[in-house]
């Protein structure tokens, strides 16, 4: 049986994956690709309560579903999501130009 | 009934989505988790078809399992030296963060489970069927929410994300450039 909790658990799974790899990895590019993964695991779960309140009431009476705000989150979120990439990869490619490395552990610039 | 044909996708997929991210954090070769990377992109489409969000999905197809991984392989590609290079691909820190991320799991597992609004909705469930009886996801619905200048739209916050994205691509171009 597939119910809202479903879709909460799967997307509270795949945002625990990609946070560890967000953590853990040291090559910029791979810690680029686990944000992605945690971001379409908020997208699933924004999706997933749109879905689930579609056409149901609050206490009021006024319907909670009918503006579909879960989808329209996810629209903006992929919009960020696809900014964001291109702006981190320019820095990563300006960055292995300049010191031959892509490696988070080296890249101590502006480490104090 | 325990298995309708909505659970048996859903579990496949979802079985699909959590494979594909554990592959993307292990797996050595870099080029294999951007491989790795679309296959969830392109199951978590999957999932939004599931949930009767077909507007979603198709943009998801295109944005992420068409640009965003072509942009990571390409970045890849213009930083191979680095990236196949020897060593664990891991820090030293690596079972911190796994600590870390253990507990934030478990966390919102038990809160999602526990909670007064998960409770309420479980016995009415997803209704995966009867929501696409609502023309819940329709491209219409969203587009009217979208852009509409009378009733209640999102319309100004999508005007700033065009901003944002003229500026996204903007930066990148001037940060990417060659002297």
């Amino acid at each position: 049986m597939v119910n809202l909790n479903s879709f909460l658990i799967l997307g509270a799974l795949m945002f625990a994956i990609g946070l560890f790899g967000a953590l853990s990895k040291r090559n910029a590019v791979a810690i680029l690709m686990s944000i992605e993964i945690m971001l379409n695991a908020v997208n699933i779960t924004m999706v997933a309560f749109a879905s689930a309140f579609i056409g149901k009431s609050d206490a009021v009476g006024i319907p909670v579903g009918s503006r579909l705000t879960g989808q329209i989150f996810a629209v903006f979120i992929i919009t960020v999501a696809a900014a964001e990439a291109a702006v981190a990869l320019a820095i990563i490619i300006g960055i292995y130009r300049r010191i031959s490395t892509v490696d988070v552990g080296e890249i101590n610039l502006m480490k104090w | 009934m325990p298995f309708d044909l909505a659970s048996i996708v859903f579990y496949l997929i979802a079985f699909v989505l959590v494979g594909a991210s554990l592959a993307v954090v292990l797996m050595r070769n870099i080029v294999h988790a951007a491989l790795s990377l679309a296959l969830v992109f392109g199951a978590a489409a999957g999932v939004y078809v599931l949930l009767n969000a077909e507007f979603i999905a198709i943009v998801q197809i295109l944005i992420y399992a068409g640009a965003v991984t072509v942009l990571v392989l390409f970045s890849i590609m213009l930083t191979q030296g680095a990236a196949t290079r020897a060593g664990s691909p891991f820090s030293g820190q690596w079972w911190l963060a796994g600590l870390i991320c253990v507990v934030l799991c478990a966390g919102v597992i038990y809160a999602a489970a526990s909670s007064q609004l998960a409770l309420t909705t479980a016995s009415g469930s997803v209704n995966l069927a009867a929501a696409s009886a609502q023309d819940g996801g329709s491209p219409v619905k969203i587009g009217q929410l979208l852009y509409s200048p009378f009733n209640y739209s999102y319309v100004l916050p999508f005007e700033i994300a065009s901003v944002l994205l003229l500026v996204a691509i903007v930066g990148a171009i001037v940060i990417a450039r060659e002297e």
